[in-house]
């Protein structure tokens, strides 16, 4: 029964990324198992009694049964037992999910309309979670401005990140591998967009990694704009390698031509039409997009050097 | 058999302007009727449009959308929640049926405040109204929960809105209130409050929900309403406010309304149990306890729409073991409809397989409510198509299926017509195939991971989500031949004798369609409800 | 349905057995709808119970703002005005109009001090600059010489502000209620057999008293 179990629960759960996501499947296949009797029970047994008792003429004479005090403390008993004990196992798991593990590596991990930042102790800001196998991980969630909620499906884990306050999550990751982060709490317009990836390396990787991402600030200027796009997320938006709109304009091969935008004017495509955009994004508005739109202000979050990186990749798109 | 004197409660006032000005409890029914049925209409279109939506990826936005982008889905979304819950699903079998039967099953010539039932009638029509107007003048896109600070923040008539939900509460307090009153001191002598039928019990559970959980719901959207105006702070983490707070105020009324949605549904299910199998209910005091147990519990349990919110792990247990408490009254009542049909006389007639299809998706909508209050589970099918699909089970397979049947069940009563059986099992099958269709799909995406409220999605989750959108086009050809049905029922149905079904609840001792004032004379009760011998 | 007939004096309407039936239905209706207000506000208790205890200096700042002997006499204003209510009530029953008259009048005008005195605690706070949550200004506090310890005081005074005015709506409502049962008392509609309207209307009053004399000192005292 507990290989039926694995088998049904692991055909319906996305792949087992940690020790805890076996755990869930376990208990989820356990209740799968246990709801799928009660079912075949009391539908099976409602199929049961009307084709049994089907009415055979207009003076059909039924029993006068109206209560049963034996049965009726039996199935208010059976069903009590169960859940408590699906009650129990799961206060035990959830237990070892809120429980935060000591000397686990620690991520801070933002959230905002529509994208998440990770970062990491040496300074290090990713769009993408990167961690290392095998290894406790801690993420320290925040909110710029309304709630989001952090879910990886693969680990089985979820937890909202509230303005005003920090939440935290953690999880060991036991596969190698790219996993889907997404946003559980509605948080408007590009909710559904609010995807990242989770990647799990191995320590060498990670660590390698950490170096490369903090020695960012050596590369070429269009080199470093390319890594900004992506960290701060402006590709989830915009295009960079087709014309086609995403949830922005696309950026492909526009440097120098003429903007149209939505008040029917045109200006030209230069370092300071990009830099208003990032930071008045409301300002002017890119023909073909309804007001306001949904790119967030960079103001403050971006430094002049940053900015520059980005302006220097985004000519080079030609 | 219409009454003697060829009057009844639709003709003995002529005009359709009398309609708007009787205080007959029958009458203020068949206003709600007609409007909650047009609302249905509306929700159901936006249902279909966003399932179109969802049919494929569009990994190329602005080509081939059929709702142009994310705003307008979350609108939509927000449009389709609002309206099937504040104008179908809570006022849908109170307002309608209860108004009607509730006096008629007890006794009694009317409800205690005729004027205040006609009055719950403009004010729910004035908080419809006025949510109407937001979508025209400024569409709002907070989802129908309103989660702040996302409400606070958004644009859209959002206070509209809010104060729009608050009359239509206003609405739903003065309807309880007078049918709590009415089975208190209206009731025919003999009619103990343990002879009253079923579905008067769940209705009058359901109204002590109403009366005790709404005011909360109306404070609670005041405050969302100051914020937004005045920006008073409460639930704005800028001033240190807790948004979180809102949630759990929300939920104190909003958990307790998941039964305001579906106590009615059981109540009726009980009534057309027992008269298609020609049988005596199986524990008739366990399941009008049960009624009032769940009214009772479900007041303390609204922490488990919470449990990855932040609050603590010690209240999440809590909140969890509660939960589960909750699923024993239920459970009771599955067995006891179950145990009602052994040795009985069943009919298949249509509103019977409308309540066998109640007890086939509630057996499903139950035990995946029990997996979600299981705390660790929860955690992962927080917020995912699961929770969707589960709530759909309950409210839309259990709460609508329990509508229709209860709707042809009574119809021959209320118009004193007979419709077509044939189409109407017709209409059955494809609602209740559809529904299974549209839904059970999701709960494997949601096991799946994907979240709810998306505009788009993953690719691996396209296929499932195709069956579904194809499973809401089977709901939609249901519904239509159930509106041909009864359409053509009225215009040229036979005319209905006083107790088709042989039922032996007391609005079936009177005429179809009943007189102004229920009873030729009052009756006088000896017997409990369900006494077929 | 809306026949009614005269039983004792009374018009019953045609769903109920005589005018005591009909009496007991809608005092339990009104109490029904007490109990929905006495819900609505306990809202707002808890949420002002649990900021309270989660920034009690801030609490008692803005409390500091207030002053409680205004306070103070509107408990006593409505303490009294529930008494004088309670009288018009029980001249009513036994059947001396005139009397009643006198004890609503009085009522009415405490309602009405009572509105006269949170109008110039309001005001004054204006003036000062002190308004609800984000609008609260500083700057104007500090022009009257208040040096704010807590930048987020609007916090505090959004509950004020929802808790009193509420309350103050109600009040509004209690005396439009008033005025209505005492012109029904003046053309000499109540009898012994009959005073649903002005006991509903006297209930009504005693929980917006009672609402008061919880939030008196919550707000005012506590701090």
């Amino acid at each position: 029964m507990l290989l039926m179990n694995k088998a049904m629960a692991g055909s319906f759960m996305p792949e087992q990324g940690t020790q805890i996501a076996k755990q869930v499947d376990n208990l989820y296949g356990f209740l799968l198992v246990v709801s799928f009797i009660s079912c075949a029970i009391l539908i099976g047994g409602m199929i049961y009694f009307v084709l049994k008792y089907k009415r055979k003429s207009a003076h059909d004479k039924t029993a006068y049964i109206t209560h049963d005090t034996r049965l009726e403390v039996l199935w208010s008993a059976i069903p009590l037992i169960i859940f408590l004990v699906v009650f129990a196992w799961g206060w035990v798991l959830y237990h070892d999910m809120r429980k935060m593990p000591e000397n686990a590596l620690e991520i801070m991990v933002m959230g905002r309309q529509w994208s998440w930042t990770a970062e990491y102790k040496n300074g290090v800001k990713s769009s993408e979670i990167v961690v290392p196998v095998g290894k406790d991980v801690k993420l320290i969630l925040g909110s710029e401005d309304v709630i989001h909620s952090f879910f990886v499906p693969s680990f089985r884990i979820k937890q909202d990140a509230v303005p005003g306050r920090y939440t935290s999550l953690w999880f060991n990751a036991t596969k190698l591998g790219e996993f889907h982060v997404f946003c559980t709490e509605y948080c408007g317009t590009s909710h559904a967009a609010m995807i990242t990836r989770l990647k799990v390396v191995t320590q060498e990787e990670f660590d390698k990694w950490l170096i490369e991402e903090s020695e960012v600030g050596l590369l070429p200027i269009a080199e470093r704009g390319a890594k900004y796009f992506q960290t701060r997320a402006c590709a989830s938006c915009h295009n960079v390698d087709n014309p086609a709109a995403k949830i922005g304009p696309s950026l492909y091969q526009r440097w120098g031509k003429e903007a149209h935008l939505s008040n029917g004017t045109t200006v030209p495509f230069d370092e300071n039409y990009v830099r208003e955009s990032m930071m008045l994004p409301q300002a002017q508005l890119a023909a073909g997009f309804s007001a306001p739109s949904p790119m967030p202000s960079y103001q403050g979050q971006l430094s002049e050097s940053e900015l520059a990186a980005i302006i220097e990749y985004i000519k080079g798109l030609n | 058999m219409g009454h003697a004197s060829g009057k009844n409660y639709i003709n003995e006032e002529p005009g359709l302007l009398s309609w708007f000005t009787s205080l007959d409890h029958k009458r203020i029914a068949i206003l709600y009727f007609v409007s909650i049925m047009f609302f249905f209409l509306v929700g159901g279109i936006m249902a279909l449009l966003l399932r179109l939506e969802l049919f494929a990826v569009n990994s190329a936005p602005n080509v081939g959308n059929i709702l142009k982008n994310g705003d307008v889905y979350n609108q939509v979304l927000t449009y389709h929640g609002a309206v099937m819950v504040f104008m179908v699903i809570v006022p849908g079998i109170p307002a309608i049926l209860g108004n009607f039967f509730l006096p008629l099953q007890i006794g009694a010539k009317d409800v205690a405040f005729p004027r205040l039932n006609l009055a719950s009638w403009y004010i729910f029509m004035l908080g419809a109204a006025l949510a109407v107007i937001t979508f025209f003048v400024a569409k709002v896109d907070t989802g129908w929960t309103f989660y702040t600070p996302y409400s606070i923040r958004t644009g859209g008539a959002v206070v509209m809105m809010v104060v729009a939900a608050f009359i239509m509460g206003m609405s739903s307090i003065v309807t309880g209130l007078n049918f709590i009153v009415t089975v208190h001191k209206l009731r025919a002598p003999g009619m103990s409050m343990f002879r009253i039928p079923l579905f008067t019990w769940a209705i009058y559970s359901t109204a002590i929900i109403q009366v005790l959980a709404t005011p909360v719901l109306g404070i609670t959207l005041l405050l969302l309403a100051m914020e937004r105006t005045f920006g008073v702070g409460i639930f704005d983490p800028k001033l240190g406010g807790d948004p979180v707070l809102f949630q759990h105020f929300f939920w104190f009324y909003s958990h307790p309304a998941v039964y305001i949605m579906i106590l009615p549904a059981m109540g009726v299910i009980s009534e057309l149990i027992t008269t298609y199998s020609k049988k005596t209910i199986f524990g008739y005091t366990a399941i009008a306890f049960s009624s009032i147990g769940i009214a009772a519990v479900s007041f303390f349990v609204w922490g488990h729409h919470m449990f990855v919110s932040g609050q603590s792990e010690i209240a999440g247990i809590v909140f969890s073991f509660l939960t589960m408490l909750v699923g024993v009254p239920t459970a009771i009542k599955m067995f006891n409809w179950l145990a009602t049909l052994y040795k009985g006389s069943i009919e298949f007639t249509a509103p019977m397989l409308y309540a066998l299809g109640f007890l086939f998706l509630f057996a499903i909508g139950g035990v995946t409510g029990i997996m979600l209050a299981v705390t660790a589970i929860d955690v992962h099918f927080h917020d995912t198509y699961f929770v969707v699909a589960h709530f759909h089970y309950v409210m839309v397979g259990g709460t609508l299926m329990a509508i229709m049947g209860g709707f042809f069940h009574w119809f021959p009563k209320m118009f004193g017509k007979m419709y077509s059986e044939v189409g109407a099992r017709w209409s059955w099958v494809f609602i209740f195939i559809g529904f299974n269709v549209t839904f059970f799909p999701q709960f494997i995406l949601g096991a799946k991971g994907m979240p709810r409220r998306y505009f788009d999605y993953v690719p691996e989750y396209e296929t499932l989500n195709r069956v579904s959108t194809v499973g809401s086009w089977l709901i939609t050809i249901g519904f239509l031949i159930g509106l041909y049905v009864i359409v053509q029922g009225l215009r040229k149905g036979k005319q209905a004798p006083d107790n088709p079904w042989g039922s032996k609840t007391l609005e079936w001792q009177t005429s179809s369609p009943p007189i102004m004032h229920n009873f030729d004379h009052d009756p006088v009760v000896t017997a409990g409800p369900y006494e077929y011998k | 349905m809306s026949t009614s007939r005269v039983v004792n004096g009374v018009n019953v309407a045609s769903h109920y057995r005589d005018e005591k039936h009909q009496y007991a239905s809608n005092k339990e209706g009104i109490w029904l709808f007490m109990v929905t207000e006495i819900l609505m506000f306990g809202g707002l208790f808890v949420g002002y119970i649990i900021y309270h205890s989660m920034y009690p200096e801030l609490f008692a700042e803005g409390a500091s703002f207030l002053d409680w002997r205004l306070g103070f006499i509107n408990t006593l204003v409505l303490i009294f005005s529930s008494l004088t209510m309670a009288l018009g009530i029980y001249y009513n029953q036994i059947s001396q109009p005139k009397k009643a008259t006198w004890a609503l009048a009085i009522t009415l005008i405490c309602a009405a001090t009572f509105m006269v005195i949170k109008y110039f605690e309001y005001t004054h706070k204006f003036h000062i600059g002190i308004f609800p949550g984000a609008m609260l200004n500083l700057e104007t506090l500090k022009e009257h010489g208040y040096n704010i310890q807590h930048p987020n005081l609007g916090l505090y005074f959004g509950f004020y502000f929802c808790m009193s005015g509420l309350h103050g709506i109600h009040v509004l409502i209690g005396m439009g209620l008033i005025a209505w049962v005492m012109i029904k008392n003046m053309k000499r509609e109540f009898n012994a057999n009959y005073y649903t309207p002005v006991e509903g209307v006297g209930i009504f009053w005693h929980i917006v008293d009672l609402i008061w004399i919880f939030l008196f000192p919550l707000l005012y005292l506590v701090g």
